[in-house]
């Protein structure tokens, strides 16, 4: 007991000794854990929604309309949609159905929608499946999912159908059409903002929600010709697309085909692109987390090589010792996995959260007890390892060795030395102090690169997304640069938290070579600045070639279309980048330049 | 004419109860080209002294004058350029850059100083040679015997033309022969007109000085006007040749 008081006493102390190291340690390792907890949390909630709800109810594989001829001809005749279903390959079909157009009062707000008929018995193709209430009945109406969570509704609401009551007895999704808002039209309807120079047709619906009713319902509310509608089974759902071009016809008065291929390309290219920046964000992410945690650890190493002799030489066994440090590191690995479950188990849902227009995607994310294995065994492996190497390499050495391992050797960089001596005082310690450690300067290069690709990735994305004519500004564009900011401001955050580990190795490394400098007569300004400078100078070199890297990291995601952030945008983000960097390094630079010269040089004979 | 003086120099640290007078009304007059040292017991405040007096510490209380200047009270950008300009260290533990020669050492504080690449180096060279390591210009410390370094560290002090010296136990590193290699190379800057402050623990050391001020608890106690200190028959008095 006595024994385990002491270790606890002791790796307390281990992690008090330097709190700002342990906090950033914390973080690093805690940012890590976030990234992966949300890479495993949508892992399973991103396979395949589509297909899921095709299965579940009996989805089409061809969509067949027809629509009235708004020029006024002939009404539609549902005998045309009769003979397709007598075409070959065609083993089943449900319909046809009429559909309607109408508008839907909620309150102040009005909302068009296309009324489809349906009879209370399920059909064999196409039986939406109902998520929450009951089915269409006389005065009751089954809202679209998606379309329900967008206007608000909810079973058991009163609404006002083209001026007459009906209440919502439920809501249910289909894989027959694409979820609202970017709604299959089965009236003639425009969705988006009109593109310059066009105006909606005369009676087109505007982005219209999808309703079922009964058939009779439909009739009664309909104030125009019907449209008509058919779901086709195939015997091959391969052969949807050539059945489409055999038998599809553009025209008003003529069936209109869709595969149930254009329909997953519809529902899933806001999956994909969500996906798509997901994986490309996390492992930008993942990139920075090792970066710092990199840093913090190797400056860890060298400062508990040292400790692990001093606390031999004060009789400790190297067991005593080993178990101090482990327990100091189990400690901020343990806290940082809590952190980063409980960080991305929040975080989760804004990336997985989607239009609830499809079944297996409402399934909320869920953290498994495997997930949080992994997590907690990935940041107690990274501490585990971090403290192990010292602890056995001090323990087998003798206790001198130990205490003399005056941390890592600084490197020498010939042409580095001799070109800095050309510089003003600050640059000249700038040099220097990044050449004692090329692997350090390597890592803040990487991060700044990373980082700034990210964003510049981020920023030709939303620029293609803001250069899209038919995009409903409230939801796919909204959620797409809502995953685009959180993925931002994560980068940005490590990068951040990643420049302030790196100038704070620096300065804790650089104690000695600062006080002798300053003691040679450098001010505290010249030397603040020359730590700040060492930074800024790989965010600089960071800054440029993350820009080329964003660029090129954006064309390779999406090759077809390559929007380029505006060009000053680009000219800004570079200085931009040095001036953050700048700030972040100046509050360690200034109170390392500020730190007494001589209790640092006594500190040495120590 | 008195090159350094102090009046009443103190430093204490912490307060009530442990409240240590590091240093406690110090009065010390040094001449110019004069070689003082200081002895006395560990902890009397020795290096605390020449921190203050070198501008690498602030003084509690009392006055500092340094080339006809107070010191005492000016910026740390000031005490830095007084640094830069007017004193040279040299320590116990060297303090050299690892990652720099020693040419590139002795070249700093002029690069600190805005002197030019070419002068800088110059002068660097100029000064391996006073203390005989011009063939040791590329080595790194590492690579140099502690006189070696330590002689490094005494060309690096003397880099900017400094009017005062200080030494905190140069040779407290050393060995003998090593001892005697710096022992002479202080001579020839006392031959030099140089002004040299060394505390020292090792009364060899100390016999070499014009002046030899023993120090306790922060205060001066004894001071002895030496004569022959600097006669030339330094190894003999000191008892390190045969
Ligand atoms: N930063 C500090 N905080 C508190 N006390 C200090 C500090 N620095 C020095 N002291 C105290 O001031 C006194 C003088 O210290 P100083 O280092 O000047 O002694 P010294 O004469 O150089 O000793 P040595 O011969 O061992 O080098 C000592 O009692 C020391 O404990
Ligand atoms: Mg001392």
């Amino acid at each position: 007991m006595g024994r385990l008081l002491l270790i606890v006493r002791l790796a307390a102390r281990d992690l008090l000794r330097r709190p700002a190291e342990a906090a950033l340690l914390l973080l690093a390792i805690a940012a890590a854990t976030t990234t992966l907890t949300v890479g495993l949390t949508i892992h399973g909630v991103a396979s395949d929604p589509y297909a899921n709800t095709r299965e579940v109810t009996a989805g089409p594989d061809v969509v067949a309309t027809i629509l009235p001829d708004p020029e006024g001809g002939a009404d539609p005749d549902p005998a045309a949609l009769e003979s397709i279903a007598a075409a070959d390959g065609v083993t089943d079909h449900s319909g046809p159905f009429p559909v309607a157009g109408a508008a839907l009062e909620l309150g102040e707000r009005t909302m068009d929608v296309q009324a489809i008929g349906r009879d209370a018995e399920p059909a064999d193709v196409d039986r939406p499946a109902v998520t929450d209430g009951d089915w269409v009945r006389d005065g009751g109406i089954v809202v679209e999912a998606a379309f329900a969570e967008a206007a608000g509704l909810h079973v058991g609401d009163p609404v006002t159908l083209a001026g007459r009551e009906f209440e919502v007895a439920g809501i249910a999704v289909t894989a027959a059409l694409v979820p609202y808002p970017w709604t299959s039209c089965l009236v003639h309807c425009m969705l988006g903002e009109a593109p310059e120079g066009m105006r909606p047709a005369d009676g087109a619906l505007h982005d219209p929600g999808t309703v079922w009713l009964t058939v009779a319902d439909v009739e009664e509310i309909a104030s125009a010709p019907l449209s008509y509608v058919m779901n086709l089974k195939l015997a091959d759902p391969d052969d949807a697309q050539a059945f489409v071009l055999a038998h599809g016809e553009e025209r008003p008065g003529l069936p209109n085909l869709l595969s149930w291929n254009h329909t997953l390309e519809q529902v899933t290219h806001l999956e994909r692109n969500t996906q798509r920046l997901l994986t490309t964000g996390g492992t930008l992410l993942g990139i920075l987390a090792v970066a710092s945690v990199a840093v913090l650890v190797g400056g860890r190493m060298a400062d508990q090589t040292q400790r692990v002799g001093l606390l031999k030489a004060a009789g400790a066994t190297p067991g005593l010792v080993a178990a101090v440090l482990l327990a100091a590191s189990v400690t901020v690995a343990l806290l940082a996995s809590a952190v980063g479950l409980v960080a991305g188990r929040l975080t989760a849902p804004l990336f997985t959260e989607r239009a609830p227009g499809l079944l297996g995607a409402a399934g909320e994310p869920a953290l498994t007890a495997s997930a949080v294995a992994i997590v907690t065994a990935v940041a107690l492996g990274v501490a585990v390892v971090a403290t192990l190497v010292p602890a056995v390499r001090a323990a087998r050495t003798s206790t001198v060795a130990a205490l003399n391992d005056a941390a890592r050797p600084p490197r020498r960089i010939g042409w580095l030395i001799a070109l800095s001596t050309r510089l003003p005082p600050a640059l000249l310690i700038a040099l220097r102090l990044a050449g004692r450690r090329p692997r350090r300067v390597v890592l803040s290069v990487a991060s700044v690169t990373v980082t700034v690709s990210g964003v510049v990735a981020a920023m030709a994305a939303n620029a293609q997304l803001a250069g899209q004519p038919l995009v409903d500004a409230d939801t796919e564009t909204q959620r797409l640069s809502d995953v685009l900011l959180v993925i931002t401001v994560m980068l940005i955050a490590l990068a951040a938290v990643n420049a302030v580990v790196v100038t704070w190795a620096t300065v804790l490394d650089a104690r000695h070579a600062s006080a002798v400098t300053r003691a040679l007569g450098a001010t505290p300004a010249q030397l603040s600045a020359g730590l700040s400078l060492a930074q800024m100078l790989p965010a600089f070199a960071g800054a440029l070639l993350g820009v080329g890297g964003g660029l090129a990291l954006y064309t390779a995601i999406d090759p077809d279309e390559v929007p380029m952030p505006s060009t000053w945008s680009l000219v800004v983000l570079v200085p931009g980048v040095v001036i953050a960097v700048a700030a972040l390094t100046a509050i360690p630079a200034l109170l390392a330049a500020r730190r007494p010269v001589a209790p640092s040089l006594q500190a040495e004979l120590a | 004419m008195s090159i350094l003086s102090t009046r009443g120099l103190t430093k204490s640290y912490g307060d009530g109860e442990s409240l240590v007078r590091a240093v406690d009304g110090v009065d010390l007059e040094v001449e110019s080209g004069e070689t003082v040292a200081i002895m006395g017991p560990s902890g009397c405040g020795k290096s605390t002294l020449l921190h203050l007096v070198g501008g690498l510490d602030r003084a509690s209380g009392g006055e500092i004058h340094l080339a006809g200047r107070r010191v005492d009270q000016l910026t740390e950008r000031a005490l830095a350029r007084l640094r830069r300009t007017d004193v040279g260290f040299v320590f116990q533990a060297f303090h050299l850059m690892d990652e720099l020669t020693a040419l590139e050492n002795v070249e700093l504080p002029a690069l600190l100083a805005g002197h030019s690449p070419r002068a800088a180096k110059a002068r660097a060279a100029e000064l391996l040679d006073r203390v005989g390591l011009t063939t040791k210009a590329g080595a790194l410390p590492t690579t140099l015997s502690g006189g070696q370094r330590q002689r490094v560290a005494v060309a690096r002090a003397l880099s900017n033309e400094p009017v005062l010296v200080l030494a905190d136990e140069p040779t407290g590193n050393l060995d003998s022969a090593a001892t005697l290699d710096v022992l002479r190379l202080f001579e020839d800057l006392h031959d030099a007109g140089q002004t040299l402050v060394i505390v020292t623990h090792d009364e060899r050391i100390a016999a070499t000085a014009d002046r030899l001020i023993t120090m306790r608890d922060g205060a001066f106690v004894d001071e002895t006007r030496l004569t022959g200190g600097s006669t030339g028959n330094l190894g003999a008095l000191a008892g390190l040749e045969g």
